[in-house]
């Protein structure tokens, strides 16, 4: 971005050519670098996609794959086979707990910062403050009061134990609040009053129409968060057929030990876990790049 | 709490109006009655229920011990009160203490290089030298996407010898190398694979925000690359490296989920390694209740206690910052002018 302008800096501390090396060296050190960085990124997920074609004697052996040992087909087959089928009820569990739950909290989320962002109201900074508190609340130190004070209510080991911790996210009300001001126009809010629409159903048709692209985001991480969460389920549930697929896969890798047949049920079933979620970051881009964005300026 | 929003006063459409944000407005208060409410109570319940209750019942619990009256069979538990002897119990126990240790250990070789591993790609790819910065930035952010637990389970089986092709290859070379001997590197790289990209990409983002007005000045004034990226661009977005670092800290005392991987292959790895590791199992293997809520307490309290710093540090060398950076240019000016 410099080149152009160098030259208005006639002198330096420092002499011109040393500093001018550098300059036109580090372009291939600026993207190796950056290619250095990608292939720690990727390798271990390039692994991943290559030992799930291994049958376990190849993966145990470390053994390469090739045209002769591809056993994709039979490891799938066996993942869907083992314990009547147990791996695809657990996706459909975190299919579910992520859905439901990443559904229901953006939308309680977009209500919530909707309302600090559109209304004036006693008191309203200090309760934000704190919901900005409990985003800095240890969510691990809350599972286990949480899963004593469910026991109590006798919901340990239901979908709720899981379903309803999940719906609770500060941060998101914080980013619905950032994005309400950055989408909202005032004046929209204000014709739709004067044509008389209630407030509700204003926010319903109007408000959360405007902040969809943010909706979609608080959806996208409380979605990856809710997959990719492992103590809240695993101090919660202990009946399998409710265990979402990081349990499940935790308790197959616990087994491996004893049965090394297991180690390709867990590497297949780790790479048709992550599937979903890079599918997801892969097409939507601007929506996790934009919460990124709002979550950093401020 | 919201409900006192109810104040009676003019209620024509026409009252409506006023600035949307803050403005309370009273002739304004009547129309959007309720709807505050209703958009957030839900929030607010929730919250309440998952957040807020859950820490007082911590409290309570670990006030308490169970005794167990009669012979333990069946016998009825009794809830005794024990004042702080709860705490008492896992500060006095080695095991919690060494996690803290452990953890201590842990922060001052993750933190620090995760941050400047984030921070420096981040730079690399905000440089106009930089090619393909979606590629890169979609590719570094990609491990995000993959849970906790299958990244542990990833390496873990990278760190094994006879399934990890890296580890046959160094032993192939002579170097006999044991990850598991190590746990704590083991743990840091999971975790900097996990959260570099990820942080990378709000370091990006903001280093995006910077005017650049700003780095064109910076340029007509001399600096190098590496100056306008440790003179301007890094104190410019240092609200966001104050924010990274937060959630960084407060994520490292929740370790967890590496550690109970690793606990069934390395052996140093013990079953209460981490503060949290401790809590769940005095929960789970040992049913002490009262214990594990008093060392839930403690890493919150820690964990509290760690913010306030990171946020009072931070903003108290932002201010004297401020204070100075506004006459760097001109004197950095004068100087090249000389």
């Amino acid at each position: 971005m410099s080149s152009t302008l160098t030259p208005v800096r006639p002198a330096a501390d420092t002499a011109a050519p040393p500093r001018r090396r550098p300059w036109t060296l580090s372009k291939t050190a600026v993207n190796g670098a950056l290619v250095l960085a990608t292939l720690y990124t990727l390798l271990p997920l390039g692994w991943l996609l290559t030992a799930s074609a291994k049958n376990t004697a190849d993966l145990i052996g470390g053994r390469s794959l090739g045209a002769g040992n591809f056993h994709l087909g039979q490891n799938l087959h066996d993942l869907a086979t083992t314990g009547d089928g147990i791996y695809f009820r657990w996706y459909l569990n975190s299919l579910l707990y992520a859905g439901i739950g990443a559904l229901l909290c953006a939308l309680i989320c977009v209500g919530a910062g909707y309302a600090f962002h559109v209304y004036g109201f006693p008191g309203k900074e200090k309760l934000f403050g704190v919901v900005l508190l409990g985003v800095l609340v240890p969510t691990t130190a809350l599972a286990l009061p949480m899963y004593l004070l469910a026991s109590q209510l006798h919901i340990v080991n239901t979908y709720w134990a899981v379903l309803l911790p999940s719906l609770v996210n500060p941060f998101g009300v914080y980013l619905a609040r950032v994005f309400c001001a950055g989408y909202l126009p005032g004046e929209t809010l204000e014709a739709a009053r004067m044509d008389g629409a209630s407030e509700l159903r204003i926010f319903w048709s109007i408000g959360l129409k405007m902040v969809m692209p943010g909706f979609v985001t608080i959806f996208l991480f409380q979605f990856t968060a809710i997959w990719n969460n492992f103590f809240l389920p695993l101090v919660m549930l202990s009946d399998n057929r409710l265990f979402p697929v990081s349990l499940g896969l935790y308790t197959w890798n616990a087994q491996t030990h004893a049965f090394p047949e297991y180690y390709p049920l867990v590497v297949t079933g780790s790479l048709l876990a992550i599937l979903p979620l890079v599918i997801a970051f892969v097409l939507l881009q601007r929506h996790w790049k934009a919460g990124m964005t709002a979550g950093s300026v401020k | 709490m919201s409900g006192a929003t109810s104040v009676p006063g003019g209620g024509t459409p026409a009252a409506a109006r006023g600035g949307p944000a803050g403005t309370p407005a009273p002739r304004r208060r009547r129309a959007p009655f309720g709807a505050p409410v209703v958009l957030l109570a839900p929030f607010l319940l929730l919250f309440t229920a998952c957040t807020l209750i859950p820490i007082g019942y911590a409290v309570y619990l670990s006030l308490f011990s169970e005794r167990r009256s009669g012979l333990g069979f069946g016998g009825a538990t009794t809830q005794v009160f024990t004042g702080l002897g709860n705490y008492a119990r896992a500060l006095g126990d080695a095991a919690f203490r060494d996690g803290f240790w452990n953890t201590a250990q842990y922060c001052l070789l993750y933190i620090p290089l995760m941050l400047g591993l984030s921070l420096a790609v981040a730079l690399l790819l905000d440089s106009a030298l930089a090619r393909a910065k979606r590629f890169f930035q979609l590719a570094l952010f990609l491990p995000h996407a993959v849970p906790g637990i299958i990244a542990a389970l990833v390496w873990t089986y990278l760190y094994t010898p006879g399934i990890s092709p890296v580890i046959d290859a160094l032993n192939s070379t002579g170097a006999q190398v044991d990850v598991f001997g190590h746990p704590l590197p083991a743990i840091v790289n999971i975790a900097v694979w996990e959260w570099t990209g990820y942080n990378m990409v709000i370091f990006y983002a903001a280093l995006q925000a910077i005017p650049r007005e700003v780095l064109e000045a910076a340029v007509v004034d001399g600096a190098g690359p590496l100056r306008t990226a440790f003179s301007v661009k890094i104190p410019l977005i240092r609200a966001s490296v104050v924010m990274v670092g937060l959630f960084t800290v407060i994520g490292s005392l929740q370790l967890f989920t590496e550690p109970v991987i690793l606990h069934d292959v390395a052996p140093g790895v013990v079953s209460t390694w981490t503060p949290n590791m401790y809590a769940y199992s005095a929960a789970f293997e040992r049913n002490d209740y009262g214990l594990a809520a008093a060392s839930s307490v403690i890493l919150a309290l820690v964990a509290a206690a760690l913010s306030f710093v990171v946020t009072r540090f931070t903003r108290g060398r932002d201010e004297k910052r401020a204070g100075k950076r506004t006459p760097k240019p001109t004197e950095h000016r004068t100087e090249t002018a000389r």
